[in-house]
C-alpha cells in the first residue's frame, strides 16, 4: 500500500514539474493540476496509512488521522479556486495575444 | 472588549468586503466609503492592538476557544502588531489613491482590496501554519485578480507568470507542511518549537520540512533564485496595487524572522539552518537589485527593483541571534515599505504629466509641480540612506547592530556599494524626469492631481521625515518587539500554557 501511493505520488509530481516547464499555458495548468493532486495525497498520507479506519475516535475501535484529511480537503477547494482563476487568466491572454505561449507578444 | 482585539484587524477588512458586495448596486461612492471607512477603523484596531501589545504579553486568541495545540490561535506580539499597523496604514493610504479613479478600471476592486488586507493581516496575526497557508492563499488569489485589475497585455503576462510561479510555491508549501505533520505530529508554531526540542523525532524528515518552508517564504520575500519574478509583476501591476504589494515581500520576511526565532534557532536539530546560504543569496540579492536599478528604463521599474533590494537587505537578519540586529531591522523594514510605496505613487504622477514619454527616463516636457520634485528627492533619498532621512538611520542602525558579526566586511561592502549604485540609478533617472527638457515636447499636461492623490502621496513620503523625527519612540518600539521576538520561551508558554500535552506516539 505504501509503495503503491509513494509510486503514485512519484509519477504525478514528475508529471506535474514536466508540464510545468513547457512554455505553454495549457500544459502549464494541467501540470499544476496535476502537481496539486499529488501534493494532496502526500498530505494524506502524513497522517500515516491506516485501511478501514474511519476518523473518528471510538471506544476500542480503530480510527485514523482526521486531521490531514481536513488539511487536504481546505487544499483542494483553494486549488480549485486557484485553477480555475489561472484558466481565465490564460484564456484571456490567449484572446489577446492569439497564442498561447507564455512569453508571447501582443497581437499586431 | 479588549480580549478581541486580536481578531479585529482581520475582521474589519473581511466585513467591509461583505458589505461592499452587498452593496454592488450603489454605485461607486458607496463602494469607496465602505473602502475608506473600513480602513479608518482597521487603523484604529491596529493602533489600540500596538498600544494593548505593548504590554509585554502575548496575546493570544483561542478562534472558537479551543486551546492550542489543537485549535487554531491567534498570537500577538509586539512585531504582529507592528506589521499590523504598517499594513493598515499602507492599505489606507493606497486606497484613498485608488478611489482617486484607478478602482472605476475594472470591476470589484474594492472587495478584492479589503480581501487582500483580510490575508495580510491574518498572515502577520496567525500563530499557526496550516492557517499561514490559508491567509496566505487568500492574500495570492486577491492579489492575482489585483494583479490584473485595469487589464491590457502587460498585466495578463506578468500576471500569469506571477500566478503560476506562486502555485508552485503552495504545493511546496502543502508539502512542506504535510512532512511537519507527519515528522513533528503539529502545525501550531508554538508546538512545532516544542517538539522539535523533543527526543525520538525524526531529525532528517523535520529538517527537511523546515527547509522547504523557508524556501516558500524566501519565494515570497523575492530572495536571489527566486526572485526574478518581482520586477516584472510589480512594475506591470496598477499604482495603488503595487504600493500595497510592497507589503507582500514583508510578509515572506516576517515569517522567516518568526520561524528562525521562535521554533528553529532554540531547537538543537535545527540551530544551523540558515547558516552559510543565506547570508550570501540575500547579499547576492541586494546587488542584483542594484544593477537592475541601473539598468531600469522607467520610475515604476526602479521602484520595483529597490522594493527588491530592501527584500534582499532584511534577508541578511534571519542569520543573526541578536535582538540589536532585528530591532533595526524593524525600523528598517517600516521606513522602507512607505518610501518604495510612495515611489510606485509618484511613478504615476509623474506619468501623468509627462504624456507619451510618461515615467520613461527620458527628455520631456517641463514639469510644473514642484512639490511632486521635492517628493521625490525625499523618497529617493531615504530609499538610498541619505542623511537625514529615515532611511539613513535605518541603514545606520542596521549596519551598527551587524559590526560585530563575523561577516561585517562582507555585509558592510555590499550593502553600501549597493547604496551608491542606488543612488546613481536614482540621481540619473531623477535628473531625466525633472530636469531634462525636450523640444518635441513643449507642454505637459496640467491637469490637476486631485486632493485624494496628493494626500494619499503626503501620507505615504511624510513618514521619511517623521520616522526620523520620532526615531526615538519607533526604534525603542522595535527594540522591545525584537527583544520579545528573541523570547522564544514566553511565547511558547503563552500560546501553550503549562499544562502537559498527551500524545499517542504514532507507528
Amino acid at each position: 500500500m505504501e509503495a503503491l501511493l509513494a509510486i503514485a505520488i512519484g509519477i504525478l509530481t514528475t508529471c506535474g514539474v514536466f508540464l510545468i516547464l513547457r512554455a505553454r499555458t495549457f500544459p502549464l495548468i494541467l501540470g499544476l493540476t496535476l502537481l496539486s493532486y499529488a501534493v494532496n495525497l502526500f498530505l494524506f498520507a502524513s497522517g500515516r496509512m491506516q485501511m478501514d479506519a474511519p476518523p473518528l475516535i471510538r471506544d476500542g475501535a480503530s480510527y485514523t488521522d482526521p486531521l490531514p484529511q481536513a488539511l487536504v480537503l481546505t487544499a483542494i477547494v483553494i486549488g480549485f479556486g486557484m485553477t480555475a482563476y489561472l484558466v481565465m487568466l490564460a484564456l484571456r491572454a490567449l484572446a489577446e495575444s492569439g497564442d498561447d505561449h507564455v512569453d508571447a507578444k501582443e497581437k499586431q | 472588549m479588549t480580549q478581541h482585539a486580536a481578531i479585529l484587524p482581520i475582521l474589519i477588512p473581511f466585513v467591509a468586503a461583505l458589505l461592499q458586495l452587498a452593496a454592488k448596486g450603489y454605485g461607486i461612492a458607496a463602494q469607496r466609503a465602505l473602502g475608506l471607512g473600513g480602513a479608518l477603523f482597521g487603523v484604529a484596531a491596529a493602533l489600540w492592538l500596538v498600544l494593548l501589545a505593548d504590554d509585554g504579553m502575548v496575546r493570544v486568541y483561542a478562534l472558537g476557544d479551543w486551546a492550542a495545540p489543537f485549535g487554531i490561535v491567534l498570537a500577538v506580539d509586539r512585531l504582529a502588531a507592528l506589521m499590523v499597523l504598517l499594513t493598515a496604514s499602507l492599505s489606507a493610504a493606497a486606497l484613498l489613491y485608488a478611489s482617486a479613479g484607478f478602482d472605476e478600471r475594472g470591476r470589484h476592486f474594492h472587495p478584492l482590496f479589503q480581501l487582500q488586507v483580510f490575508g495580510l493581516q491574518g498572515a502577520f496575526l496567525t500563530g499557526d501554519l496550516f492557517n499561514l497557508f490559508v491567509f496566505f492563499e487568500v492574500m495570492l488569489l486577491a492579489s492575482y485578480v489585483l494583479l490584473a485589475h485595469g487589464g491590457g497585455m502587460a498585466r495578463t503576462r506578468a500576471g500569469l507568470a506571477y500566478v503560476a510561479l506562486n502555485l508552485a510555491g503552495s504545493a511546496l508549501f502543502l508539502i512542506a507542511l504535510g512532512m511537519l505533520y507527519g515528522s513533528l505530529g503539529t502545525l501550531n508554531l508554538a508546538d512545532v518549537a516544542q517538539r522539535l526540542q523533543a527526543p525520538g523525532i525524526d531529525i532528517a524528515t523535520a529538517r527537511l520540512a523546515c527547509m522547504l518552508l523557508v524556501a516558500v517564504f524566501a519565494l515570497k520575500a523575492a530572495l536571489l533564485p527566486l526572485s526574478f519574478w518581482l520586477p516584472h509583476a510589480y512594475a506591470a501591476a496598477g499604482t495603488p496595487v503595487a504600493a500595497l504589494f510592497v507589503i507582500m515581500t514583508k510578509v515572506g520576511i516576517v515569517s522567516i524572522l518568526r520561524v528562525q526565532a521562535i521554533a528553529f534557532a532554540p531547537a538543537v536539530a535545527t540551530a544551523d539552518l540558515l547558516d552559510g546560504w543565506l547570508l550570501p543569496l540575500a547579499l547576492a540579492t541586494v546587488l542584483f537589485a542594484a544593477l537592475g536599478a541601473l539598468a531600469a528604463p522607467r520610475l515604476r521599474d526602479l521602484s520595483a527593483w529597490l522594493v527588491l533590494a530592501s527584500a534582499g537587505t532584511l534577508l541578511v537578519v534571519p542569520v543573526f541571534p541578536q535582538a540589536d540586529v532585528s530591532a533595526a531591522a524593524l525600523y528598517y523594514l517600516v521606513q522602507s515599505t512607505f518610501v518604495a510605496a510612495a515611489l510606485f505613487l509618484i511613478a504615476e504622477m509623474v506619468a501623468m504629466r509627462r504624456g507619451e514619454v510618461a515615467d520613461a527616463f527620458q527628455p520631456g516636457p517641463r514639469l510644473h509641480t514642484l512639490w511632486l520634485g521635492l517628493a521625490f528627492l525625499l523618497a529617493a533619498a531615504s530609499a538610498v540612506g541619505l542623511p537625514p532621512f529615515a532611511g539613513f538611520l535605518g541603514k545606520l542602525m542596521l549596519l551598527t547592530a551587524l559590526r560585530d558579526s563575523g561577516s561585517a566586511t562582507a555585509i558592510w561592502s555590499v550593502f553600501l556599494f549597493a547604496g551608491l549604485l542606488l543612488m546613481l540609478a536614482l540621481a540619473k533617472g531623477g535628473g531625466r524626469l525633472f530636469w531634462e527638457r525636450s523640444p518635441n515636447h513643449p507642454h505637459g499636461s496640467t491637469h490637476p492631481f486631485g486632493l485624494r492623490r496628493g494626500l494619499a502621496l503626503a501620507l505615504l513620503v511624510s513618514p521619511a521625515l517623521l520616522l526620523a523625527l520620532f526615531a526615538r519612540p519607533v526604534s525603542d518600539y522595535a527594540a522591545r518587539a525584537a527583544a520579545q521576538l528573541h523570547d522564544p520561551q514566553a511565547y511558547v508558554a503563552a500560546v501553550l500554557g503549562t499544562h502537559h500535552i498527551e500524545r499517542e506516539t504514532r507507528p
